[in-house]
């Protein structure tokens, strides 16, 4: 099973002593307040764990795959995960352990 | 660009948390994305509804080469975290653009 946000508001809990609705309330406003930063075109940098970084991208031709009929695939801004190095070292650690 | 880091990030939620001392705001950030990095440190995937989920993907064994020596180096493969953004993720950043577009005309 996935780690949730259920589970983060669980450790905030039982590690820190918030209580639940505290707890609930700042898992839920820290990904709010990361979403709201790119939103507004802001980067976010957490140090040792990564980057979400903002790319734009130009329009370009498309195409429906079923009828072959060109439709223009419009300009667009998407988000990229770049881990910080202390991420990639750990998650490359855990394959060692698996071979 | 504009970016805004771990630090500022706590200082802005301490802002809409005034309940909660800024300490615990911080503690709290942390524990979150510790928790975060030991899910994918031991292969288990992240899903946060509406943000996006974290998963691993694997890089298969490659040759590579020593870059000063030029010497050919045999690389085990391994595993590299992944972001997938959500829908509502994705949604916002793309309106934000449209808008910031819109303004440029």
């Amino acid at each position: 099973m996935a780690l949730t946000k259920a589970e983060l508001a669980e450790a905030l809990f039982d590690e820190l002593g918030l209580n639940k609705r505290e707890a609930k309330e700042l898992v839920d406003l820290f990904f709010e307040e990361i979403k709201n930063a790119l939103a507004d075109g802001t980067q976010v940098k957490l140090s040792g764990f990564g980057n979400f970084d903002l790319r734009d991208k130009n329009r370009r031709p498309g195409r429906n795959p079923k009828t072959g009929e060109e439709i223009p695939i419009s300009a667009r801004r998407v988000v990229t995960f770049r881990p910080g190095q202390k991420l990639k070292t750990r998650v490359e650690a855990y394959a060692g352990t698996r071979e | 660009m504009n970016k805004i880091t771990k630090s500022e990030l706590i200082e802005v939620l301490s802002g809409r948390l005034g309940h909660l001392p800024a300490k615990d705001v911080e503690l709290a950030v942390k524990t979150i994305l510790e928790q975060m990095s030991n899910s994918l440190s031991s292969g288990r995937r992240i899903e946060i509804r509406g943000f996006g989920s974290f998963s691993l993907h694997y890089r298969p064994p490659r040759m590579g080469r020593n870059p000063k020596t030029g010497e050919s180096v045999a690389l085990s493969g391994k595993y590299v975290p992944h972001f997938k953004p959500g829908k509502d993720l994705r949604e916002r950043v793309n309106d934000g653009y449209q808008k910031e577009l819109e303004r440029a005309d």
